[in-house]
């Protein structure tokens, strides 16, 4: 069974409608504690968080991903002492690491792409991208129909995927497009504007105004989509942060700087400071509350419930309906071309 | 500017005086009469804010009614060129400017035909050139070369990308490359200065030829040797651009207006825009001899090796000329073949004569 879903939420076709039944309790029985016993357990057990980073070389991703988790945790390639080559071919490369906070234990691990969007012929580069994505389902349903299985299988899946673009301040470029078009389907991804301290507010509201549209009108599902809104509540909160909030525009550090007394990440230009988790200066605080403080456990439940089940329909069809037999060879019957 | 006073020889009654100490005024009065010609390439993908450092550079608006395509127009297009020439007047100086646009250069997904466009752009100029050079009336000759090209490069990269080191190894014996950092409020001091020498390391092991200001002769004032000092240390420059006027400091100038703070376009802690300002107007006239002198003549001796008839694109005159002279010419290579046949069975009959070397290549 994957690691703490204490009930899988009800898919929006169908509704499970709870009987009522009359609640003028005689007395305090407990119930409410089952809270405070997830909660522990959750503590107990910590929890799997992989989050993926895409985009073209100097972008920021490895800086952004650190500054959201307030740890070295990506590889930065900005460290001028190595010769960085941009590779030839998109790379996969994944890092883990454990981050506690308040006795929660995260097992943390970033998924970067060196080499997407680098090349001169930048076709198809997002195919090893959607093949690393497909062999982690493919990895976690091998699992799962294994006979002697693992309490918890590792999750190894792409809960979020970060899109980086380019904030050029005209409009998304053909690559971002044919990316988030493939891929919107199989992970949530997260558009971000990179670099957001190159716009001024008019240039940045214009340019999100104007990515927002050019999303919707190529039909490009963004986490939180909107068909798995599962109640008004949601759907009025995620309607405001889609329609207003994002794509996020953002500005990374790992320096620290004094700004009015107070010491803050930020970037140190002659003509002033950039305060990463200013408001009025750039949109990470919002990214950063989005992904961890209050949409984290829905990016993972997005995954399992919609973007898995959907590979192994697909891949559970295209074996007749029967779950893949052989659990010890590898890739022996991938059917999927 | 060079500041040469012909101290010894000004007035006329000095014995000795013959008078050709004059001759750089007449020369000067003439240019000024006749104007100046310049054409700019911009070339850079999209969104690298290349037509606001123009309208900065060149204090005006080269583009009055632009759209903007989003990316889905994007995918299908391909490499633009689009020329605006405008005139501009300075103390009496006349200029007149055409700024070559590339739109779409880096665009696609896959950008392996990029340059086509651009070279081929660049190569006509010159065939144009050459074949009016070559013509009978040369009065008015139009100098419609491309005598300097900007290349941006982006800085959100950690240096050149592959597409720069593809482009700029392709045209660096045609145009003179002058890299310029665009945006360059993005970056920190410190990131500008790696990226730079980043960048400058990156163009020496690709062997990339960049233009290269000429160092000051050594009887200019020491100004300008400094000037030029300087203006060679900052190569690649790294710009801002904007015509807007903001309010900064108690004066307004030219700059963009952030949440953390004011950048100023000419200032020069800012950023570099006023070096390469400067180095354009003072080495206008070095960039179109390099032009003329280096490029042109390269373009020219390969040109007339090939052989071939100049030929001119879109001349409509001469189309059906061209069409007379191809089938003439299609008739002679007709000939000759049949001459070396005709030997060729001799050949084989009579066995004694030297083997036919007719002509170089049919």
């Amino acid at each position: 069974m994957s690691e703490l879903v204490p009930e899988p939420r009800p898919k929006p076709a169908v509704p499970m409608k709870p009987v009522s039944i009359n609640s003028n309790l005689l007395g305090y029985i407990g119930i409410d504690t089952i809270i405070e016993q997830m909660r522990k357990k959750t503590m107990k057990t910590g929890f799997d968080f992989n989050i993926m980073v895409v985009g073209q070389s100097g972008l920021g991703k490895s800086t952004l991903v650190n500054t959201l988790f307030k740890s070295q945790v990506s590889r930065k390639a900005s460290s001028w002492n190595r010769e960085e080559k941009i590779p030839k071919t998109v790379e996969i490369k994944a890092i883990g690491h454990v981050i506690e906070e308040g006795g929660v234990k995260m097992k943390l691990t970033v998924i970067d792409t060196p080499g997407f969007g680098d090349q001169i012929n930048n076709e198809n580069c997002w195919e090893p991208i959607e093949k690393y994505i497909n062999e982690q389902y493919e990895k976690f349903l091998k699992e799962e129909v294994n006979i002697a299985r693992k309490k918890r299988i590792p999750d190894t899946r792409v809960h979020c995927c970060l899109y980086f673009i380019s904030p050029t301040g005209h409009s998304l470029r053909p690559l971002d497009l044919e990316f988030m078009k493939h891929l919107s389907k199989v992970v949530n991804i997260i558009p971000v504007i990179a670099k957001a301290d190159t716009m001024t507010l008019e240039e940045k509201s214009e340019f999100k105004q104007r990515v927002r549209k050019e999303l919707e009108v190529n039909g490009i599902e963004f986490y939180p989509q909107k068909e798995f809104d599962e109640d008004l509540e949601d759907k009025t909160e995620n309607d405001k942060i889609r329609q207003e909030s994002m794509p996020f525009a953002v500005v990374g550090s790992d320096r620290e700087y004094q700004v009015n007394g107070k010491r803050v990440l930020g970037r140190k230009t002659p003509w002033g400071i950039i305060e990463v988790e200013n408001l009025n200066h750039c949109e990470f605080a919002l990214l950063r509350d989005f992904v961890i403080r209050t949409h984290l456990q829905d990016l993972k439940e997005v995954t399992h419930n919609i973007h898995y089940e959907t590979y192994r329909a697909k891949r559970l069809n295209d074996n007749g309906g029967l779950p893949p037999v052989s659990v010890d060879t590898e890739e022996s019957h991938d059917s999927n071309p | 500017l060079s500041k040469q006073q012909p101290t010894q020889f000004i007035n006329p009654e000095t014995p000795g005086y013959v008078g050709f100490a004059n001759l750089p005024n007449q020369v000067h009065r003439k240019s000024v009469k006749k104007g100046f010609e310049f054409t700019l390439m911009v070339v850079g993908e999209s969104g690298l804010g290349k037509s606001t450092l123009i309208n900065s550079l060149f204090l005006t608006d080269l583009y009055p009614e632009r759209i903007i395509p989003g990316a889905a127009e994007k995918i299908e297009r391909t490499v633009q060129i689009e020329a605006s020439t405008v005139e501009i007047e300075e103390r009496g100086v006349k200029l007149r400017l055409t700024v070559v646009d590339t739109p779409g250069y880096g665009d696609a997904i896959n950008c392996r035909d990029c340059f086509k466009t651009i070279i081929s752009y660049i190569d006509e100029q010159f065939e144009r050139y050459l074949h009016d050079e070559s013509g009978l009336n040369r009065r008015h000759i139009v100098d419609n070369r491309v005598h300097c090209c900007f290349y941006f490069i982006s800085p959100f990269g950690h240096g050149l990308k592959p597409l720069d080191v593809a482009f700029m190894k392709a045209i660096h014996n045609k145009v003179n490359i002058v890299p310029v950092i665009a945006k360059a409020d993005t970056l920190t001091l410190k990131e500008r200065e790696r990226l730079k020498k980043r960048i400058l390391d990156e163009i020496e092991e690709h062997n990339i030829k960049i233009y290269h200001l000429p160092d000051a002769e050594s009887d200019e004032d020491e100004d300008f040797k400094e000037q030029t000092r300087l203006l060679k240390a900052s190569i690649p420059f790294s710009v801002v651009g904007s015509n807007q006027l903001i309010e900064a400091k108690g004066k307004k100038v030219r700059g963009r207006l952030y949440p953390w703070g004011v950048v100023e376009v000419e200032n020069p802690e800012h950023n570099d825009f006023l070096k390469l300002r400067t180095m354009l107007i003072t080495h206008m006239q070095d960039l179109q001899e390099v032009t003329q002198d280096l490029h042109y003549e390269n373009f020219r001796s390969e040109r007339l090796k090939r052989g071939g008839r100049l030929k001119v694109e879109n001349e409509d005159m001469n189309k059906d000329q061209i069409l007379l002279e191809k089938e003439a010419e299609l008739r002679r290579m007709q000939e000759m073949i049949a001459r070396m046949q005709a030997q060729m069975q001799m050949q084989m009959q009579g066995g004694d004569s030297d083997s036919g070397t007719l002509g170089h290549h049919v």
